[in-house]
């Protein structure tokens, strides 16, 4: 056969397949960019819902792009138009780009049909970071929580997103859980695809 | 052996504050006053002996060893010391140092919400710190 076992050239740099990229970032340069981002926005910002918001404006922005970029390179230029399939898409592909592994688990909220969580025992975002007693519940996951929003956003699924401090019994540390709550459009629009 | 190999330790920031401290034995507890005096006392010690030293380029003391306790003592680069306070002959103490020196650099200073060279309050460090000291205390048994 042509061109097996040899690189295939092209001449024009458009012909060539998007980059894989690379996969890997050193996690302390990550936590120190991620400390001053949270350090700048707490000097804009006069209390603590305020600054989650910030946070969350900020992954908003990456989410809006990772999805652009993940449909092209993972789906073949498709994105999903199903509840649970960008549910899916968000809890294994996205985070595997973003965080290197899948989310710790996906679940269907038990008492609201439009809310979904996705749990992270550990997130990459909170790995080095301890909030101060005074701060109370707040949780550095809001920016998780914006990435989140971002792809479902853009991808037709507005959603109201936000993160939670949860306990886990037998464990010193809570797991941080991501909470989705869909707009009712969504699900009005889902009940018509049946 | 009566209770742990670790009696105390203690991080002082590059102006002789103390910003961290921790006992672990039951013996010689200190009161935060007399922590505050020890650290700032060790620091400036610390300083005088560079400058006594004989020896060109001294950075410091690294061990003081007394009858009843071993000092071993770590300087940062940045000036940022960590000494502990343990059972004479207690070995492996350097490697402890910098370990609880790796750990302050990741659970410390990665932390939006610690201010530097103000006093360390940050859960994720101490629940390490415990994990460390407490391995350490169990090699230190089954020997």
């Amino acid at each position: 056969m042509i061109g097996v076992g040899k690189l295939k050239q092209y001449t024009n740099v458009l012909d060539k397949p998007l980059s894989k990229g690379k996969q890997e970032v050193s996690l302390s340069a990550f936590a120190f960019l991620f400390s001053e981002l949270v350090q700048y926005n707490q000097t804009q910002v006069d209390n603590i819902s305020e600054l989650e918001r910030r946070l969350e404006d900020a992954g908003y922005a990456v989410g809006a792009r990772v999805l652009e970029l993940l449909c092209h390179r993972e789906k073949g230029n498709r994105r999903e138009t199903r509840l649970l399939g960008i549910l899916s898409f968000v809890h294994s592909t996205v985070w595997k780009v973003l965080f290197g592994k899948v989310a710790d688990s996906l679940e269907k909220g038990t008492e609201h049909e439009d809310e979904y969580m996705i749990s992270e025992k550990e997130p990459l975002v909170n790995r080095f970071i301890s909030i101060p007693k005074d701060m109370g519940t707040f949780n550095c996951g809001a920016f998780v929580a914006g990435i989140v929003r971002g792809v479902l956003d853009n991808a037709g699924f507005p959603a109201v997103v936000t993160a939670h401090f949860v306990p886990v019994e037998g464990q010193q540390r809570p797991r941080t859980t991501i909470l989705i709550k869909f707009a009712e459009e969504v699900l009005q629009r889902e009940a018509r695809l049946g | 052996m009566a209770g742990a190999a670790i009696y105390s330790l203690f991080i002082i920031n590059k102006s002789g504050g103390l910003i961290f401290y921790k006992d672990y034995g039951s013996a010689g507890r200190m009161d935060t006053n007399d922590s505050l005096r020890l650290a700032s006392l060790w620091h400036s010690m610390h300083a005088i002996s560079q400058q006594l030293s004989p020896t060109v380029g001294c950075s410091g003391v690294e061990l003081l060893e007394a009858d009843t306790f071993d000092l071993h003592c770590f300087q940062s680069l940045t000036g940022t010391k960590f000494f502990v306070v343990c059972e004479p002959g207690t070995q492996r103490m350097e490697g402890l140092l910098k370990f609880i020196y790796e750990l302050y650099a990741d659970y410390v200073l990665k932390n939006p919400f610690y201010e530097m060279e103000m006093p360390i309050r940050c859960e994720l460090f101490d629940l390490n710190l415990l994990q460390a000291v407490q391995k350490d205390r169990v090699a230190l048994l089954s020997r």
